[in-house]
């Protein structure tokens, strides 16, 4: 990726959450590591799809690198600026550049604002357009855009499909004439019909306006189908990142060979016949991450000490990047997969014994 | 004037509801709260109630047929408590006579003022006071960071302390510190509603802190303070609202405890359903009417804010809209 222009860079990206005890004086006495460690670069114009199970920290690592959630330590460079270490004042004024779409776009619009109110609003804050007129007609600009009619002003959100109420949200975020977008979930709360018409819109955003986006997801077909770069998370750090169609065509870590084994071929007799790579066990907790790389817990090619006692890093394999120990030989079959003992990682102190844990019986499977 | 029939009406009403999509204007929640409110037969008859309670109130004791103090049954010898003779209804005197010879129902009519002033005004004592400190502590809380945290925690310790004395002897401590006067009832009545107002309030706007169109609009750049004011306090009312209808009613009731045990308005010329409950005490045996007829109005009232209260309470509760 050298070479191309960069919109936003981050760099060793951490946001732990502390847990809170105690009755009269809080006290932590851990933390959450949502986000944990994570480099990653956008060029300008292009799509970054990030995926990854619930609670791997992807939505934790959008809403971190748009600074709504402080980072714990870290660097964020948005176009040369360090957002990190911006005053406040400073840091609003940057926002204008960068927008956010949300997942659930009903709880995502103030119920008692007009779609009107709700444009206005992010040009006011900016001071964009001089007078009434000037923003009305951005505003009639905007909705052009996302394909809402005018009569939509005057109309309140519950007044409006789901699908409505996104293109509202997207207004919303375009209003500003941003060159950032993240965009958490953007499809996953409407129906398919409409998805595929949100992620249509959002392509023509993008090749109209030149956004750079940051589309967080869980659906895997989505992701693909929109980015130009993927990223997968586990627990809280970057596993794999290539070019879109490599990922899908040829995954290295391990990780992501289990989540694109998950994703269906429609056609029957190759879906009978292709491996599937089922995961033990459940995400561990991320309170208390394994040691070393923190799938080996599950890999089903994990290998004596190495893995358990180092963490790999990202590095350069053709055109991915892969944080896996062994992933030329996993690549080559010179390593096979084999069973994994589900093994119960809880944060110190919680919970029973692991061997009185009822767990499932079986582990890895390999049809 | 024609008459229409309920079904009628429904369907003019349903076709109302159709144009008024059509419309160029959308409903606001608040109008959509309205409309669902006026086809609630709950929130109308309490509404009737109140209309009756506050009329009778304002425009009632210009037309009084006597005065609330005068003692005109002692004076033509009518009442005679001595020998335990307390006239009941006539058609001069509808309600009839007190212990001291004054028309009941003036005294009622008069009452009705005062019930209502004292309603009114100890829960807007109550609101201000709680809604200022519950919003301070819900927007620190929710919007202000570690410093917010603090001051949440400072103000809500406050509240706590009002919280945990008794109701009723919050009131009885600032009536007597005070001494006995309406304006002590208001106050004292105000004060126990304090702490309720305040957690409400900072309850709610904590929840709402957390929604998803807060971030959106700290993602638009909009300062906490504008947020707090323009997105989270507005969503954070229809809570406060109902209570405020509630504690009308609560109100109306603790003071007329209050004016029961005597630390209400001493001048007992001025009639107050309260006081009168009080004063027919001793004349339970002769005339129990006396008692019941403050106590019915009392109870009336109550069940009329109640009644809108509660139909509010349906009304603006996201979660029922269709």
């Amino acid at each position: 990726m050298t070479g191309t222009d960069v919109l936003v860079e981050v760099r060793d990206l951490k946001v732990h959450f502390p847990i809170k005890r105690g009755v009269l004086f809080d006290r932590t006495i851990g933390h959450v590591k949502a986000v944990d460690g994570v480099d990653l670069r956008i060029p300008r114009g292009q799509t970054y799809g990030l995926v990854g199970e619930s609670g791997c920290g992807k939505s934790t690592l959008g809403r971190a690198l748009l600074q709504l959630t402080p980072p714990t330590t870290g660097e964020v460079n948005f176009d040369g600026v360090e957002l990190t270490t911006l005053p406040a004042g400073k840091l609003r004024a940057m926002r204008r550049r960068m927008q956010m779409i949300f997942q659930d776009p009903m709880s995502s619009l103030d119920p008692r604002q007009n779609v009107e109110s709700i444009l206005t609003e992010g040009l006011h804050t900016h001071g964009i357009g001089g007078n009434r007129d000037e923003r009305r007609k951005i505003i009639a600009e905007t909705l052009d855009k996302v394909g809402l009619p005018r009569w939509a002003l005057s109309r309140y959100p519950h007044e409006f499909s789901g699908g409505q109420r996104q293109r509202i949200g997207i207004a919303r975020a375009l209003v500003l004439g941003p060159e950032l977008i993240v965009a958490d979930e953007p499809v996953s709360a409407l129906d398919v019909s409409i998805q595929a018409q949100v992620i249509n819109l959002l392509d023509e955003l993008q090749d109209s306006l030149g956004l750079t986006y940051l589309v967080i997801a869980h659906d895997l077909a989505v992701v693909r189908h929109i980015s130009d770069i993927v990223g997968v998370m586990y627990l809280g750090g970057l596993v794999e990142e290539a070019p879109s169609d490599r990922l899908y065509t040829e995954p290295l870590h391990p990780y992501t060979r289990a989540l694109m084994s998950a994703v269906p071929v429609p056609d029957p007799d190759v879906e009978d016949r292709r491996e599937r790579i089922l995961l033990a066990g459940d995400l561990p907790s991320p309170a208390n991450p394994p040691s070393g790389c923190r799938f080996h817990t599950r890999c089903p090619w994990a290998q004596p000490t190495r893995c358990a006692d180092e963490r790999p890093v990202l590095r350069e394999v053709g055109e991915s990047r892969v944080a896996c120990h062994f992933a030329e030989q996993i690549a080559s079959g010179e390593l096979r997969p084999h069973q994994v003992q589900v093994q119960i990682v809880r944060p110190e102190g919680e919970g029973e014994e692991p061997d009185v844990v009822s767990a499932p019986s079986e582990p890895g499977s390999f049809v | 004037m024609t008459i229409i029939s309920g079904k009628k009406r429904e369907k003019i009403d349903r076709l109302a509801e159709l144009a008024a999509r059509e419309e160029e204007r959308g409903v606001s929640l608040w109008q959509d709260a309205f409309r669902r409110l006026r086809r609630n037969p709950a929130a109308i008859v309490g509404a009737v109630i109140l209309t009756i309670f506050v009329l009778v109130a304002v425009v009632g004791p210009f037309f009084v047929p006597y005065g609330p103090t005068d003692t005109m049954g002692i004076r033509e010898g009518v009442v005679r408590v001595g020998q335990g003779l307390i006239p009941g209804h006539s058609a001069e005197h509808w309600l009839g006579y007190d212990h001291q010879g004054r028309d009941v129902f003036s005294r009622m009519v008069v009452g009705a003022r005062q019930t209502l002033l004292v309603g009114v005004v100890s829960t807007l004592i109550g609101l201000s006071i709680g809604a200022l400190i519950g919003g301070l502590a819900g927007a620190a809380a929710g919007l202000g960071g570690r410093w917010g945290r603090w001051v949440d925690a400072t103000l809500m310790r406050f509240i706590d302390m009002l919280l945990a004395m008794p109701s009723l002897l919050l009131a009885v401590s600032i009536a007597a510190l005070l001494g006995p006067s309406l304006t002590t009832v208001m106050i004292a009545v105000g004060m126990v509603s304090v702490p309720v107002f305040a957690r409400l309030l900072r309850g709610s706007m904590i929840v709402q802190s957390h929604s998803d169109y807060v971030l959106a609009a700290t993602s638009l750049g909009v300062r906490k303070s504008k947020i707090a004011l323009t997105h989270v306090l507005p969503n954070s009312l229809a809570p406060v609202i109902v209570q405020a209808t509630l504690t009308l009613a609560t109100a109306i009731i603790e003071a007329a405890a209050l004016s029961y045990l005597g630390l209400g308005n001493p001048d007992s010329a001025v009639p107050e359903w309260g006081v009168m409950l009080a004063d027919a005490q001793p004349w339970l045996g002769i005339r129990p009417a006396l008692a019941i007829y403050p106590a019915v109005a009392i109870i009336i009232t109550a069940l009329g804010f109640t009644l809108l209260g509660e139909a509010m309470r349906e009304a603006l509760d996201p979660k029922l809209r269709k």
